[in-house]
Formats: C-alpha cells, structure tokens, sequence
C-alpha cells in the first residue's frame, strides 16, 4: 500500500499535467469544433457546420494540406538522405571528426527565428547568395518571395539544421560490426555494394526512426515558414500585429500556422478546432506507427 | 538506445591489402575535399551574418561581401534599442525558471517509469511519447482561453512557465532512457539499508544520473531559449513579456531596411547558444543519441 502510494506520489506531476494540459485541451477542442465562438461572445452549438465550412469553403486548408504533404516527401526524405550523407562523410574522416562535427551541429542549435532570418538575407533577391549566382551565371530565382521556391528555400534551411540527424546516424554507423566490411572486403565487394548490403540493412531501423519523427516533425513545422513569410513580405508590422501566414501566395502555409490564423487573428474558434482535431488525429496515428514500428527503438517497455 | 558517441578512434574500414594503397589515397583525397567543402557551406551564412553586421546600412542592401567600413556601433544601437535588454531578462528568465522546474517535475516520473513495476506503466509511457509528439497548435486555442479569459495572466510568460511544473514529456522520455541503463541492485542496497524513496532519489539517483540531467536540462533551457510560438500567442500583447526570440522578428520588422542592424541583433540572439555548446558539446552530442529526438 505505501508502494503504491508512493508509485502515485512520483507520478502525480505528470498525470496531473497529463489532465490539465492534455486531456482538457483536446476534449475542449473537440467540442469547440462543433461550436461558433468568437472568444467573446457565448459559444453556440450548430453541428457540423464549421466541419463543412473547413472541408468544402475554407480556401487555405486544402492548400496547407497539400503544403504539409509537400514537407513530408520533399524536405523528410532529404533530410534523412543528407543526414546519412554527412554521417557517412563525417565517420569516414579520420582527422579532425570533431571540428566536422561541430560544425555541421552548431546550426541545428540556432534559434529558429534567427536562423531562419539569416536564410532571408542570404537568399533575398539581392543577397548574396543571388550575387554568387549571377557571377557564374546561373539564374536566380527569387526565393522566399516566389511561390514555386519559398518551399525548396524552407528545405535548404532545413538542410543547415542536419546535426540531430547527423548524430543518429553517426552513432548507427559505427555501430555496424567491422567483421562485416572485413568479410566483405575479402569477397571483393566495392564501396557502393558494402553500403548497399551491409550499411543500409544495418542502419535501417534508424532510416525508420528518423523518417518518422521528420514526419511528425514536418505536422508541426510553424515557426520556420512564419518567420520567413512574415519577414520576406517586407510588412511593416509592429506591436504583435502580423500579417496573414502563407507568404508568397499561400505557399509557405502549413496546417500549425492555419491554426493560429484562424484561431488568433480571425478569432473563428471553430474552424481552428477542426484543423486542431484533424492534426491530432495524424499526429496520433504517426506515434503509434512509431511505437510499434520502430523496433524498440522508441519503447514503452523496459 | 545506448550512447556510443564516445569512440573517435574507432575505425569504420579494415587495413587495406597493399594493392589498393593507390585507390586509398585517392578516396582519402575526395572524401576530404567534400568534407572540407561542405563544412565550408556551412560556415558561410555565419561568416555572411557577421560581416554584415558591421556594415554601413546603405553597404548592407546591396549584396557586398565584405565591409568598406567596420561599423561596430550597430551593435551597440542593437543594445539601445528600447526593450533589447528586457527581451534578454524574459528569454533568460523563461528558460531559466522553466529548465529547473522542468527538472525537477519531470525526474520524479522519470524514476516511477523507470525503476517500477506497476500496471498501466506501458500506457503511461506511451501517453508520455503522445504527449511529446502532439503538435503545440492542436491544444492552443483552449489553453488560451482559459489562461487569458479564466485566469487573465495572458501578456506574460506565466502561462508558459506554470505548466513546466507538471512535467515535461520530451525530458521525463529522455530522463527515463538514461535511468533504464542504471543497474536495479543499488537501489536495491539502498531500500535494504534502510533507505528512504525521498533520500534514495536524492542520495543514489541524483548522484549517478547527473549527466543525463545536465543533458535533460541543456536541451529543456534551449528549446525554451529557441520557442517562439508560446511567447508569440502569450506574450504578444505585451511587449515588457517580450523574448528575444519573439522580439527578434518584431525587430527585423521595425528595421525592415536596415539588415545589418537585424543580423547584429540576431547574431546576440545566437551567441548564448553558441557559448554554452561549446562548454557542454559532450552532454549535447550525448542527448541526441540517447533519445534521437528534436530538442
């Protein structure tokens, strides 16, 4: 019995946090979908009308869909890619692995905000980033302020931030028996065949784990594609007011930043909520993906 | 997952036949030309923040590599413009309180997931993984009307703080990782000795996992350093709950013409990072591997 009260007693900040920040928001939430609340006016029930209004009327949430699904194949898959790439580089270089290391880790620490307004500069359309290209004569695109490169911008920063992934990978890769390479060597296996039948399936679990968390990763990327927009549109704003998220052209909005858009500047609650639900739901289906799939990489068990 | 980072000697190819010495050379040669090359790619947008910085403000529009002339005075009208030094206190402040109530809530269920056995303990866990992989946007529009219509301490950093005291997932995951690696038996020795939980934790527990806690708190005080949602849905209204983070856009906004004003704020934003890593890069690297999540 004084077991199982102190079991409770260790655990009680986290299921109290568990109660008030989680299990009260998301039931609120669910029923603020069903609900027109201006957050100052009472809340009025009307159905399903905001669920119809998000699915059929809403002319962002189709596009931030598609924007979101965009993240998820473009900027994950690079990202493990490139993470691998420099893994691999860095574990293969003998001298000087720390200073590689360092460096290719530091920018993954840079605050968001500031790292992403380093890339604004380097990439505005007379940056220079734009004089390098032009010099060698290159075209040059205009980067956060055009639709079809805002995206392909977001992934480059995403690409300077590689250090978490760089780190998982490395440790996967010296992980790999040497015995194995060794065998393989005497075989007369190339590089190209060593990575390809020893490497990838010894490292696979990782690949696993990395995509998944970029998965999750990629439904919550807000402040990135915030900042950037809001700064590459070159708005004067001041005193906590911000223009509408998405700049240029809707084409940096994501479901996070439609959200807050509805959530906080159009103060439709109800609509907010859908999107919320909606997210959740994903969210959620990834962790148990994650969980069952990651072989025990991310385990409940002990 | 274990934490293999510390092995720097340890090498990935065997020693080679004589006969591919050449090929060895050659491969020794490309790999470093791409490293050397890469890791100059990633050092240029600080050097291209750095130099701007001290660039005249017509000089920082158009593009110029490197200054006429050094201009270090912007950094000190960084450090002048209203408000720059109250950002710093609130950034220091939230990350600061936020860290070590994080610490402290999140050890205690650390311990309970890891060294208990109990029924739910699996969902339990598994409700800290959802709670760590729940985007922060889902449940904001509720905790927003309850923290500033409810209680009314929307226009400060109290809503932010306040729920650091109940435990943070991502810490409390990470925290139990490192506290599964710990051998059974000595707290085993210490009950049968007498021991109590309360003392047990802070005599046996506390000693042997402080590097997972420095490396808990390092990533906590950095993530809280970093956060721009949270201060841009609370702290928005009033700019004394500003942190550099927020402040920081709202600057590059109030100085939209002026670049190198906006990279000499943001390299002071960036500098507290980059000094603490330095200090504590074995912890970090640490960290990443033991969980292999996002800070």
């Amino acid at each position: 019995m004084a077991r199982r009260l102190t079991i409770v007693g260790f655990l009680s900040p986290l299921l109290l946090g568990f109660a008030l920040f989680f299990v009260y928001p998301l039931c609120a939430t669910v029923l603020y979908s069903f609900e027109h609340y201006d957050q100052i006016n009472p809340a009025e029930w009307v159905g399903l009308q905001n669920w119809s209004y998000v699915f059929t009327q809403n002319g962002d949430f189709w596009p931030a869909v598609r924007n979101t699904v965009w993240l998820v194949v473009v900027m994950v898959s690079l990202r493990v890619v490139f993470g691998i790439g420099v893994g691999l580089l860095v574990t293969s270089v003998r001298r000087g692995r720390g200073i590689y290391r360092t460096i290719f880790y530091l920018p993954y620490l840079a605050p968001p905000v500031a790292s992403t307004l380093v890339f604004v500069f380097l990439l505005n359309p007379n940056g220079p980033l734009d004089r390098v290209l032009r010099a060698v004569g290159l075209p040059a695109p205009s980067w956060f302020n055009d639709p079809a490169w805002s995206k392909p911008a977001l992934v480059l920063l995403s690409l300077w931030g590689i250090g978490d992934l760089m780190v998982i990978f490395m440790a996967a890769l010296l992980d790999v028996p040497v015995e194995q390479y060794e065998a393989a060597q005497l075989d007369g296996a190339g590089a190209i065949r060593r990575f390809r039948y020893i490497t990838l399936p010894n490292i696979q679990p990782i690949i696993l784990f990395s995509a998944v968390t970029g998965v999750i990763a990629a439904l919550q990327y807000y402040t990135q594609a915030f900042v950037a927009g809001q700064v590459a549109s070159g708005v004067v704003t001041g005193g906590g007011t911000v223009v509408e998220p998405g700049y240029p052209n809707g084409s940096t909005l994501t479901l996070p930043q439609l959200i807050y858009s509805l959530g906080f500047q159009h103060f439709d609650t109800g609509a907010a909520s859908v999107i919320a639900v909606v997210l959740f739901v994903v969210a959620m289906a990834c962790t148990v993906g994650l969980v069952r799939g990651s072989g025990g990489l991310v385990s409940t068990r002990r | 997952m274990t934490t293999t980072m510390a092995r720097p000697d340890r090498v990935v190819t065997s020693a080679p036949p004589k006969t591919q010495r050449r090929d060895d050379v050659l491969v020794w040669i490309a790999t470093h030309a791409v490293a050397i090359g890469l890791a100059l790619l990633f050092v240029l947008p600080i050097v291209f923040l750095l130099l701007t910085s001290v660039m005249s403000d017509r000089q920082a529009l158009d593009g110029s590599f490197w200054p006429t002339t050094w201009q270090w005075s912007n950094y000190e009208h960084v450090f002048r413009t209203p408000g720059f030094l109250v950002w710093w206190r609130n950034s220091l402040v939230y990350a600061g309180v936020g860290t070590a109530l994080t610490l402290v809530s999140s050890l205690f269920p650390a311990i309970a997931l890891a060294k208990f056995r109990f029924r739910g303990a699996n969902l339990t866990m598994f409700l800290v993984i959802s709670m760590m992989m729940l985007p922060p946007q889902v449940v904001i529009v509720p905790m927003y009307v309850v923290w500033s219509q409810d209680l009314g301490l929307s226009g400060s950093l109290w809503p932010l703080i306040i729920p650091l005291a109940f435990g943070d997932a991502y810490s409390i995951f990470l925290l139990r990782q490192f506290l599964l690696t710990l051998p059974d038996e000595v707290l085993d020795a210490a009950s049968v000795d007498g021991c109590g939980e309360l003392r047990k934790v802070w005599h046996v527990i506390v000693p042997m996992a402080r590097p997972a806690l420095v490396a808990v708190g390092l990533f906590q005080f950095f993530a809280l350093w970093n956060d721009y949602f949270g201060p841009q849905i609370y702290a928005s209204e009033n700019p004394n709950a500003w942190t550099l983070s927020y402040g920081l856009e709202t600057f590059k906004s109030a100085h939209h013409s002026n670049w190198n004003l906006t990279l000499a704020a943001t390299a002071l934003v960036m500098l507290p990072v980059v000094v603490v890593f330095f200090f504590a890069q074995r912890a970090f690297v640490r960290g990443v591997t033991l969980t292999g999540v996002r800070a």
